[in-house]
């Protein structure tokens, strides 16, 4: 595939994931904040927002399986799974944490359950769509193309 | 790139996210401020000397504040959390700019003027540099016009 094919694939794939939500305007907050001197800023955050959030649902899980669940310490690791995809333009993620966040207040359990299902699927989506992202970022950059500049115009 | 140290303005950023203290060190560093990061308000006040440094666990913190400099560093608030009322709080106790999470360029954008008036302000003054600020001069790379961003 030549280089112009390739980067009219990457336009087409990243305005799919804004029109479908998964990202937000954030995100090219972050894509603005990438240049020569910090090549790898975008992949960096993101890779480290998945390693937190993958920490996070994990203690999610754990808490929520108490017998009696502390519902004050599961609002905190929403709060913090709420802020940093909000950092990131992570928004279906940041979404469902919202969500979250009232049912913790309602102390409703089932409810919460099914939110942390929710949104474990949320972030494995994103992960996934960004991942493929990032790898047509790379074929481009070898086929020693340029990433095209985005703009929310839609 | 010639900038001198009288140009550039220093900013302590303290947010107990590591997501958040990089965006908001690109975002800094990319209005050329010079940034210092900190993820709890125990190192901020511990950067800034106004603690002691080395502190164990349980031990209450004493706040010393023998430089008058340090009470006129510019304060901002950073929260993902909406709420008016604890901003208004935070703007009646003091802080200059609030700023809703995320961060955005235009945000730090207004980070400048408030700055610069600080500065002019510090110019008029006629009063003999003490010990203190010479001594932060030479060592430190903390300059009196710093500017703290609290979450």
């Amino acid at each position: 595939m030549e280089v112009g094919q390739m980067q009219r694939q990457w336009i087409d794939y990243t305005r799919s994931l804004f029109i479908e939500g998964f990202l937000d305007a954030q995100f090219l907050q972050l894509e603005q904040l990438q240049d020569d001197n910090n090549p790898d800023f975008v992949v960096e955050v993101v890779s480290l927002f998945f390693q937190d959030s993958h920490k996070l649902l994990n203690d999610l899980t754990v808490a929520l399986d108490q017998k009696s669940v502390d519902f004050k310490m599961v609002d905190a690791h929403v709060h913090q799974l709420k802020g940093s995809s909000s950092s990131i333009g992570a928004q279906r993620v940041k979404n469902c944490c919202i969500a979250f966040r009232n049912l913790c207040e309602e102390q409703n359990i089932d409810g919460c359950l099914k939110c942390l299902h929710q949104v474990k699927q949320e972030c494995c989506l994103v992960k996934n769509k960004l991942e493929t992202l990032f790898r047509l970022e790379q074929q481009i950059m070898a086929a020693g193309g340029s990433i095209p500049l985005m703009e929310l115009s839609f | 790139m010639g900038m001198s140290a009288a140009a550039q303005f220093h900013v302590l950023a303290v947010d107990d996210s590591l997501i958040d203290r990089m965006l908001i060190e690109r975002l800094l560093k990319t209005s050329s401020f010079h940034v210092t990061t900190v993820d709890s308000a125990i190192k901020a006040l511990q950067y800034l000397g106004m603690v002691e440094d080395k502190l164990k666990g349980y031990e209450t913190p004493e706040i010393h504040q023998e430089s008058n400099s340090l009470k006129d560093i510019p304060v901002v608030i950073m929260s993902s959390e909406n709420v008016p009322s604890r901003i208004n709080r935070c703007l009646e106790d003091g802080a200059e700019e609030f700023f809703l999470k995320p961060v955005q360029q235009s945000d730090v954008n207004k980070l400048k003027p408030h700055l610069l008036k600080s500065r002019s302000k510090e110019e008029e003054e006629t009063q003999p540099i003490n010990n203190n600020k010479r001594k932060q001069e030479s060592s430190a790379p903390f300059n009196k016009n710093s500017y703290k961003i609290k979450i």
